[in-house]
């Protein structure tokens, strides 16, 4: 499902971030990305967004070589994918519900499809109630969920989370993570970049280890 | 108890995403009428959420639809005293008429043996001959100034022939040649072709209009302009909200869409003001314009904005500020990548 093929990546202020790095993630299969600060691990999130495009190599996302596609194939590609911000990235003036249903819109789901599907995210990572707030009003952790939620409500075929449990306690954390395997479970292919080791080693998934742009484990 | 609860949650959850599941095969199916309904939902929310913006911010709408107003209400302004002039003009078309003006010396009973031969050219269709009375009667009723000829021991005004050529007399030439004919005899003092003033009327008309055109452009220029810069700015305000959109996979179309509206609704707006200001101001000059053309015996009643010049004017301007949204965003969304405004954020 996710491909790297050799992938470098150059930031001409900065030099090379990631360096000649190759691994695999197959349809289904749950990964974590590690590595110190500063690591790379944003970076190599941000090739599989196209949001930034590798410098040598490829990277194929269920077949497609991203580095190839055009402008006009990109909205697209980013609907097959829910990502999670370390910064959230979430619409300040908007309430909680049109936060979450932005993708849904988006694709041109009808009113009362929305209303429930974004009903059923909020519920997911225990936001019921708080749709109609907005996100300044939210604690760190809550604006967070929100992020998630918006990524899981399209049902994409793959999650991609930069520090998902950044700012959530232990036991929400651990209630994130049962999320993302339910969604693991039935297909989802899901990345996570995460400092958080002991919630890494607790669970029993494969790793991916970056240090300084180069992939030592994976 | 609180975890058995979750569980009970979750297992909700999951069977409503299943039932989900089963609803959203269905929309991808194909459901046609679904599908135009959520489209019809995605614009009518930009039509008002737009709408929304330009009323949530009173103080810099307000200043930016009145330029854009003023600025409509000169061009629809120039088209309506166009029209007027039209109407003052247009039964002046058909005159070809030539006029002599006799010497003073010349009494009624020549100048009517003078009519009678007039008669007899082949390239005349008609002679009128209007005496001094009649003149001067004439002049009373209609020049507003009646009184001042009685004040006259005698009365100035030359008997008047007025020939009407034949039709078959079209071209210039002809008329001109039959005019310098008649300034040769001796009774005639001076032969005028109306036709010669009408002409000169119409000349300056044309340059007014010439000019009123211009204007025209400039001014549509400078509203394109102003729509663009308002809409500009809008799009600077919210490029956090563009960014994201085009993450979670937004289309140019969808990212356009509620600025399109934007400008719909400024253009639409101005030219509903600018409908205002032009019947207001028409409204205060009416009756002094009436006034004036009654006193010239006149029936001149001023011509307003017609239904289809209003609804032209308002199809106008929202087209307007359609197109330069249009262009401003088209323009921003391939000179600034999402890829660089992404790397500025973090
Ligand atoms: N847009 C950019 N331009 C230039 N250099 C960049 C850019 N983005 C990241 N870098 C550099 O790339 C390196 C890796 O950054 P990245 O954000 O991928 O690290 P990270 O592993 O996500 O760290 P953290 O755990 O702190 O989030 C850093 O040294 C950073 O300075
Ligand atoms: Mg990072």
């Amino acid at each position: 499902m996710i491909h790297f093929d050799a992938v470098t990546m150059r930031y001409p202020e900065t030099g090379d971030v990631l360096r000649n790095v190759s691994f695999h993630l197959r349809k289904g299969e749950i990964a974590f990305l590690t590595g110190h600060s500063g690591a790379g691990k944003s970076t190599l999130l941000k090739l599989i967004t196209v949001m930034e495009r590798s410098s040598r190599g490829r990277v194929i996302l269920d077949g497609q070589d991203l580095g190839l596609a055009k402008e006009h194939q990109l909205p697209f590609i980013r609907r097959k994918m829910g990502v999670i911000y370390q910064d959230y990235k979430l619409l300040y003036d908007r309430t909680v519900f049109d936060n979450i249903a932005l993708p849904l819109v988006i694709a041109g789901y009808g009113h009362l499809e929305v209303t429930r599907r974004v009903r059923a995210a909020l519920d997911k990572v225990n936001l019921t109630g708080k749709e109609k707030k907005y996100p300044l009003a939210l604690s760190g952790g809550e604006q967070q969920r929100v992020g998630i939620a918006r990524a899981v409500v399209n049902k994409p075929p793959i999650i991609i989370a930069d520090e998902p449990t950044g700012n959530l306690d232990p036991e929400l954390s651990a209630e994130i993570m049962y999320l993302f395997s339910q969604f693991q479970q039935v297909g989802v292919t899901v990345l996570i970049a995460s400092h958080d080791i002991s919630l890494i080693t607790q669970l029993n998934h494969r790793v991916l280890k970056l240090d300084h742009g180069q992939l030592v484990t994976s | 108890m609180k975890y058995s609860r979750k569980n009970q949650a979750r297992k909700n959850v999951r069977e409503s995403s299943l039932r989900q599941a089963k609803k959203q095969t269905k929309i991808a199916g194909g459901d046609f009428f679904d599908k135009l309904h959520a489209y019809r939902d995605v614009h009518a929310h930009a039509l008002f959420s737009s709408l929304g913006r330009i009323v949530a911010e009173p103080f810099n709408s307000i200043m930016t639809i009145s330029v854009l107003a003023i600025a409509i209400s000169f061009v629809s302004g120039f088209h309506v005293l166009a029209v007027n002039i039209q109407q003052l003009t247009e039964h002046l078309d058909a005159s070809n008429q030539i006029s002599l003006f006799l010497r003073d010396d010349v009494s009624d009973a020549h100048a009517n043996k003078l009519a009678e031969s007039i008669r007899k050219n082949i390239n005349v269709q008609n002679v009128k001959v209007i005496s001094r009375e009649d003149a001067a009667a004439e002049f009373q009723t209609y020049s507003g100034f009646g009184s001042a000829i009685n004040e006259l021991e005698k009365n100035p005004l030359p008997i008047v022939l007025q020939v009407l050529p034949k039709k078959s007399l079209e071209d210039k030439r002809g008329l001109e040649d039959l005019q310098k004919e008649f300034q040769q005899s001796p009774e005639v003092d001076v032969a005028q072709m109306d036709l010669q003033w009408i002409e000169r009327l119409r000349s300056i008309i044309d340059m007014v209009k010439l000019f009123a055109s211009i204007l025209n452009i400039l001014l549509v220029a400078a509203v394109l302009l102003i729509i663009g810069n308002t809409v500009r700015i809008e799009l600077h305000n919210r490029r956090d909200e563009v960014i994201i959109e085009k993450l979670v996979g937004a289309t140019n179309s969808f990212i356009r869409r509620p600025f399109l509206y934007a400008g719909f609704w400024i253009g639409f707006i101005s030219g509903i003001s600018a409908w205002f200001i032009v019947t207001v101001l028409m409204l205060i000059v009416r009756q002094a314009v009436e006034k004036l053309s009654s006193l010239y015996g006149g029936s001149f009643h001023m011509l307003f904005l017609s239904l289809t010049d209003t609804l032209a004017l308002i199809a106008i301007s929202s087209l307007l500020g359609v197109l330069a949204s249009w262009t401003v965003v088209s323009y921003q969304m391939h000179s600034t990548k999402l890829k660089k405004q992404v790397r500025l954020q973090k």
